[in-house]
């Protein structure tokens, strides 16, 4: 697999480290209920298609990204830094 | 039809005529007291406990492909009761024994096979924290004895302790642990079900569940609606699209794991051994193949098969472990889709909708927990309360941060399980 | 037998071999079934269930039944497919799974036993009793298991992986894949050709078809050195793609040498090739007809048979007889005819055959039987006039081609049944950015592949924006393929399917019968494909058999998936470079070389190797000198390398709002050259790490992270920056390696330094948790008052490269002053001794209040791990939560991973009460010490708990107290 860093061009799956869904993204204001956190922390859309998910350029440029991608074909559709993502 | 080596010494003699279908391929009927969503290990477990220990026999399991075709028939068919923590414990302890008994019971040769399992560990730290497990093990009930290096060269001979990375301090052996023959497990429990009366119908994919006032009236598929007045849902690799069908969100995200079996070699492996320093688990089979695994692919996929680096990594902790087996050839690799759960422990629960049941998150071990799994659910949906043994594996543990069962110590993010 | 003057390399040099002892000669170019059959050896191997006397079937990768051990010891090679093994002066090859030997093989006894050995029978048996699978079914069956023997000695040989990347990858260098590279290269794209044989061609290399009025191989020889110029493109023989991989990454093993080459010269390389395009030419494999008893001794495919023949120069017998239901039936024979070689019947199924030479021909017939246990002696045929026995010592088989679709289904795509070929084509787009060309998508005339080939490529160059060149195709045949369905001949007597797993028709039939319909169930219940071919042999004709046994088409029965690697991949060549110590990097200290010429034993603390302690000549157990090392601490001065912390630097105007974030605890009120603890959570609410951080100015911090959880600890520090606090302005960069880090403790410890430092200190200018820049013997470094051991101590810091000469200045001082060197062993005792906390302790279970840190957690700020810190279940008063513990009875040894019960409780689980974390002999209190979890562990503080450790046969009665049991109130890091 190879993914596309907005820095660094297309590297390797190798070069990233993979952390969830970008739903953790989106955090909860510090009072907000337990649900809410709950969501946040554990619970998952989990799509079987097209979802976008968090890596970490670790071998790289340091960036973490928010890759759109099918769970199903592994089909990658783009990426974006996560510091200009929202959710 | 019983089965026994005297029948199969008739059958011999009689040009194999009389073997009977190992199940029948019935039509759904309008409805059922339970129908238990997924042919797979558990669901098919499920329904033999249903029908032996509690009487309930007007049960379908609905298959959307073909029986075992999930991930019982794709693992590394390991068997063990050696988990560290309350909740799994004891639920292990209680499948393990069941595996003992289950040829006998199911009068079905699912060659279980208990050469042991021997974890390896590879510092003072980590000879601690296994015997910290081995003790929670021996407070089971179970077995487990923590090996010196040198009784570890004795019990497996073809590692490399002389130049190797990481040194062997020891390991951890659970004697009773061991491999069965993986599609014999689906299998034997489908004739036990299908023999007591529970429809098994496979091609029938689950497209809707009925709920109405809060509680469950039955299931749309792909061959019409069935009525019924529970529904388990027990569909580990889809569990969140099927739970998604009621409206829930779970605690999970699905993963592929690979497993690779080697060609056919003259027997070197006594039983199951893995690596402390790097996931890699390998044992051998009973026609010769080096049977081995690692550990996720990592990223969230439905795709079921890997992907070529986690191949090498596995590979690559085998010649550091063991470069005896360098020679063997990967002869076939394949990929599973996991429940990653959120503290890498299982949920067995009641759900918000009265008469739906719950079976999901068993991350890469779900394997072993065919029959206590089974069971326990079976114990769930026909007495509506938890089985002591699976007690521990709630739904809202989660939430309330209450009985959490984070085996690796990794938290919250699925795939570090 | 050799036929003079045949074959690609008809002079070629004498090569003498043997084969289970037998010596034998061969000639430069051969594989070993090539001289194996020249020298009339038709005996190749066993079967797997069976022991059937088995021959060669294929010439290829695929076969099935020639599978020989080849070397000794360390160098021994199982499960050699023959018909891959290039032929070397001096080969050894064995048979395999045949005892005593491969023509007198013992259990060969099964085959007696088959009647009732059919699919699955081992499921219905071996149940009574209970304890005899473990005792005797299980070690019987696995006495028979496996085919070759490993070793059992570690690989030798050197194997080797290796990237490649390229724009047009072109797999298989037959005709289409020849022409495809050759278009792809013109258009100025950069080429890899890759194929799994010796040499390239494909099946040009084994036909006598032209191309252009050349030979095939004459031909090839010119496109390749045409190719072989273009500094464009790279061919790789013997290189055979193992799986397609995603965003077009493929594995690929190549091999580079055979058993006898030097230790050095790698065995083979594990290829990863990134191309943006892909282009599979891998042509086709034949298949058997199964009928009764086809699996003798000199019975092969049809394109064997002309393999060797034209190939190699090797008749495969000397009166062969050919049975088909396509064209190929004639074309073997002629080619035969052709060598000279008598060809003694051509057994067609289609009615409508018409003979095309000088052979005697069977339309509309069938083999119904064959005779020859370890070699075929005749067949009987049947047609409308009736039966006929022919002698033969040789029988060609074609039941028709098998496009090689298997890449095709790597990524979960399903193959297509096409009725005009009665085979299996690849599916469009099963692979992203791959087109498939020639045979390997039914295109069987060689002018079809030819074409095939530019065309495809012409298309590939134009989708990534390159000008398609102008080729002329070479002429070539366009013969039209003529195939009739034959699946299986009727008659007595086993056929055939899966030849490695003995698996036959009526273990299909039985399969179905017993409603093991599906194909997975038929599958899995007979192993049919589960071969080392998987199937690529036998898998249509018994999807056919299935098919038929169940009444549905075979469209509607379905396909089997299949799943890399295309041929086996050694484990050694994909886990190339990681045997013995290549599996990890390794860390080194700046003070390892020092600590090694001290005979300090290094021990693995993740990638890092530490010194666990320094031994006197005098002491002969680790634990005399890890207690010297205590006393020496505790009394002078010791001195301990701790650069394996992790270490941040962080700068920015919002570096304490970041760290405030971050830590549960509060580092914006922390003066400037000051130090404080921090407890770090994850976002639910369990310790991730703790560590010291120091601030070095208004906006300059340097944080500490455990040695285990540095790396961790970085990237989520760039997780929380980047995508949960891009608002604040803050960098930082991991300067571990940049510093040397060495902790300076006990009671002389400010008298070292200022032996060393440019600038005295005394208590005012450096009070504890005081930190700051300081000169070093003339060097620019940091020192930090902070104590891991409970001891008036520092850590002083320099740039890595003085830290081997800092460490040594340090070590001469300490020893000057009765000090000395402490290793990992002794910092632990002194860290247990004082209570502090390691992995041992936040094993990612424990939460803040567990370690009684909740008061740490501010109420003030939200930060990572708050709010989810005060879930009620972790904030239980039953949690196991810290504490120390004693024995007590003095001499009495505690041992870590134990578990704690009240006095007199079975050691069950339900009166589990905790657990040991961490324990140690303290020379300081004279006996065991120990920190562990108990529930409601804090007030618990003088009851008494049963220490029981079942796997160590440790009982220990222990005293609960606090952890910290060493200089509780502090005074001495103070003082």
């Amino acid at each position: 697999m190879r993914l596309p860093c907005p820095i660094c061009g297309e590297r390797d799956r190798r070069e990233f480290y993979y952390q969830g869904h970008a739903t953790l993204l989106d955090r909860p204001a510090a009072d907000a209920d337990a649900g809410a956190w709950d969501d946040y922390v554990h619970n998952r859309d989990n799509p079987a298609g097209e979802t976008r998910d968090l890596w970490h350029h670790e071998a790289g440029c340091g960036a973490w990204i928010v890759v759109t991608r099918n769970t199903v074909t592994h089909e990658v559709l783009g990426a974006v830094l996560a510091e200009k993502a929202k959710s | 039809m019983g089965y026994s080596g005297f029948k199969v010494i008739k059958e011999g003699l009689f040009g194999q005529k009389g073997w009977k279908p190992v199940w029948r391929n019935p039509d759904p009927k309008p409805e059922y007291d339970v129908i238990i969503i997924g042919g797979g290990g558990h669901g098919l477990s499920t329904a033999y406990y249903l029908a032996k220990e509690y009487g309930i026999t007007n049960v379908a399991v609905l298959e959307k492909g073909y029986l075992g075709g999930g991930n019982v028939g794709r693992n590394t068919t390991i068997v063990r009761a050696n988990y560290g923590l309350p909740g799994n414990s004891e639920f292990y302890s209680h499948s393990l024994k069941l595996w003992e008994g289950m040829e006998q019971d199911l009068n079905y040769n699912t060659m279980m096979s208990q050469r042991g399992v021997l974890n390896l560990f590879h510092s003072d730290g980590q000879r601690d924290a296994f015997a910290r497990r081995g003790n929670t093990m021996r407070n089971q009930g179970d077995d487990a004895e923590l090996l010196t290096p040198e009784q570890v060269r004795v019990e497996a001979p073809m590692i490399d302790f002389d130049n190797v990375r990481f040194p062997i301090y020891g390991g951890l052996m659970h004697r009773r642990g061991g491999t069965a023959r993986h599609d014999a497990v689906a299998w034997g429990y489908a004739r036990g079900a299908d023999q007591r009366g529970v429809d098994l119908i496979q091609n029938c994919e689950v497209t809707g569940i009925d709920i109405e006032g809060g509680v469950v009236r039955g299931v749309q598929t792909s061959r019409g609606a069935i009525r019924a007045k529970k529904v388990a849902i027990v569909v580990a690799g889809r569990s969140s699209q099927v739970a998604g069908m009621a409206g829930m969100r779970l605690p999970i995200e699905s993963h592929v794991l690979q497993a690779f079996v080697s060609e056919g070699l003259k027997p070197i492996m006594p039983g199951v051994i893995s690596f402390g320093m790097g996931h890699f688990y390998i044992s051998q089979s009973d026609k010769g193949g080096l049977v081995f695994g690692g550990d996720l692919d990592f990223y969230a996929s439905y795709a079921a098969r890997g992907n070529l680096p986690m191949k090498e990594h596995v590979m690559d902790a085998a010649m550091t472990l063991m470069p005896s087996i360098g020679k063997a050839r990967v002869l076939r690799s394949w990929g599973g889709i996991m429940d990653m759960s959120s503290d890498g422990s299982p949920i067995i629960d009641k759900t918000q909708t009265e008469g739906l049941f719950l079976n999901c998150g068993w991350c890469y071990g779900g394997f072993k927990a065919v029959p206590g799994s089974g069971f326990s659910y079976a114990h769930l949906i026909a007495k509506g309360e938890h089985h002591a043994p699976a007690a521990r594996f709630r739904l809202d543990r989660f939430r309330t941060g209450t009985g959490l069962m984070d085996e690796e110590g990794t938290g919250s993010q699925h795939n570090l399980h | 037998m050799r036929v003079a003057g045949k074959g690609l390399n008809p002079n070629g040099a004498p090569v003498s071999f043997t084969f289970d002892g037998t010596s034998y000669t061969g000639r430069e170019g051969d594989t070993l079934s090539a001289a194996l059959l020249a020298n009339g050896v038709r005996l190749m191997g066993r079967s797997f269930k069976y022991h059937r006397p088995r021959g060669v079937l294929t010439a290829g990768s695929e076969e099935p039944n020639a599978l020989v051990t080849v070397g000794q010891g360390a160098r021994q090679d199982p499960n050699i497919r023959a018909t891959t093994q290039t032929l070397y002066d001096g080969l050894a090859a064995r048979s395999q799974n045949a005892w005593p030997s491969l023509k007198y093989d013992a259990m060969a006894v099964n085959d007696l036993a088959s009647p009732f050995l059919t699919a699955g029978f081992y499921y219905k048996t071996f149940m009574w009793p209970k304890a005899f699978w473990e005792k005797l079914y299980e070690p019987i069956i696995r006495h028979a298991a496996g085919l070759g023997a490993l070793s059992g000695d570690a690989v030798e040989e050197t194997y080797e992986k290796a990237f490649a990347f390229c724009d047009v990858l072109v797999i298989g260098a037959g005709p289409a894949g020849i022409m495809a590279a050759l278009t792809a290269a013109q258009s100025g794209a950069d080429v890899i050709l890759v194929d799994e044989d010796t040499q390239m061609g494909g099946r040009l290399l084994a036909e006598t078809a032209e191309i252009d009025g050349q030979s095939g191989p004459d031909w090839v020889a010119a496109q390749l050195g045409a190719l072989a110029k273009m500094d464009n493109v790279r061919l790789m023989t013997r290189t055979t793609v193992t799986g397609a991989y995603d965003q077009g990454t493929f594995g690929a093993l190549e091999q580079v040498s055979e058993q006898n080459a030097p230790l050095n010269t790698p065995r083979e390389c594990f290829w990863r090739i990134t191309a943006k395009r892909s282009i599979l030419c891998a042509g086709a494999l034949e298949r058997p007809i199964a009928f009764p008893n086809n699996d003798r001794p000199g019975i092969m495919l049809a394109s064997a048979v002309r393999a060797y023949l034209n190939r190699w120069g090797v008749a495969a017998g000397s009166a062969v007889t050919v049975f088909a239901n396509n064209d190929d039936a004639h074309r073997t024979a002629l080619d035969l005819i052709g060598a000279g070689v008598t060809v003694a019947a051509v057994i067609d199924s289609r009615e409508d055959a018409q003979s095309l030479g000088d052979y005697p021909l069977f339309s509309g017939a069938q083999v119904i039987a064959t005779k020859g246990r370890l070699g075929l002696k005749s067949i009987t045929v049947q047609d409308a006039r009736g039966t006929h026995e022919i002698e033969t010592d040789c029988l060609a088989i074609s039941g028709g081609w098998n496009p090689s679709v298997h890449l095709t289904c790597h990524m979960n795509g399903r193959p297509t049944w096409s009725d005009d070929i009665l085979s299996f084509v690849p599916t469009d787009n099963s692979i992203p950015d791959m087109t498939v060309a020639g045979a390997a998508r039914g295109n069987f005339s060689t002018l079809g592949c030819l074409e095939d080939g530019i065309s495809v490529a012409k298309a590939t160059v134009t989708s990534l924006d390159l000008k398609s060149p102008q080729i002329a195709t070479p002429a070539a045949e366009d013969d039209p393929y003529s195939i009739q369905a034959l699946w299986q001949v009727d008659g007595t007597g086993r056929k055939w399917l899966d030849f490695q797993n003995d698996v036959h028709v009526k273990d299909v039939k039985l399969a179905a019968q017993e409603n093991f319909r599906s194909v997975e169930h038929m599958k899995r219940y007979t192993t049919q494909g589960m071969a080392t071919d998987q199937g690529k042999n036998s898998n249509v004709v018994a999807l056919a058999v299935l098919a038929d046994a169940t009444g549905r088409g075979i469209p509607e029965t379905g396909t089997t998936t299949f799943r890399p690697p295309y041929v086996p991949v050694s484990i050694a060549a994909m886990g190339a470079g990681s045997q013995g110590h290549g599996f990890a990097p390794e860390r080194h200290l700046t003070s390892h070389n020092a600590s090694v010429d001290r005979n300090a034993p290094m021990v693995e603390v993740g990638l890092w190797y530490r010194a666990s302690y320094f031994p006197k000549p005098s002491e002969t157990t680790w634990l005399e000198a890890c207690n010297r090392e205590v006393n020496v601490v505790r009394n002078h001065v010791g001195v301990c390398d701790v650069s394996t912390l992790g270490k941040i630097d962080i700068q920015g105007a919002d570096a304490a709002e970041f760290l405030d974030f971050v830590y549960c605890n509060t580092f914006s009120s922390l003066k400037e050259n000051r130090v404080r603890y921090g407890l770090m959570l994850r976002e639910d609410g369990h310790v991730m790490d703790d560590g010291t951080t120091a601030r070095l100015g208004l906006n300059h911090y340097v944080m500490t992270t455990t040695t285990a959880a540095a790396g961790q600890i970085m990237k989520h520090l760039d997780w929380v920056r980047q995508a949960l606090r891009p608002d604040l302005d803050v960098r930082f960069a991991s300067v571990t390696e940049q510093w040397a880090q060495f902790a300076v403790a006990g009671p002389k410890s400010r008298e070292l330094l200022n032996s060393i430092l440019d600038e005295q200190i005394d208590n005012e200018s450096w009070p504890f948790m005081a930190c700051g820049d300081v000169g070093v013997a003339g060097v620019q470094g940091r020192l930090f008052r902070i104590s891991f051991s409970g001891e008036h101590a520092y850590e002083i810091a320099v740039p890595a490269r003085y830290g081997a000469s800092l460490f040594g200045l340090l070590t001469t001082q300490a020893e000057a002053m009765e000090g000395g060197l402490y290793g990992l062993e002794a910092l632990n005792v002194l860290r247990i001794e004082k209570g502090f906390i390691t992995h041992a302790e936040i094993h990612g279970r424990v939460t803040a209040f567990d370690i009684g840190f909740d008061r740490m957690v501010s109420q003030k700020k939200d930060c990572i791990g708050n709010t989810m810190s005060r879930r009620g279940g972790l904030l239980d008063a039953e949690r196991e939560q810290m504490i120390g513990l004693k024995p007590v009875e003095n001499e009495h040894k505690l041992t870590a991973g134990a578990h704690l019960f009240v006095e007199g409780a079975d050691a069950v689980s339900e009166n589990d009460q905790g657990y040991v974390t961490s324990v140690c002999h303290s020379p300081t209190l004279g006996h065991d010490i120990g920190m562990g979890f108990l529930k409601d562990g804090p007030n618990r503080y003088g009851e008494r708990v049963m220490l029981v450790d079942h796997v160590r046969n440790n009982h220990v009665l222990c005293e609960v107290c606090h952890p910290v049991f060493f200089d509780p109130e502090g005074g001495l890091a103070r003082g």
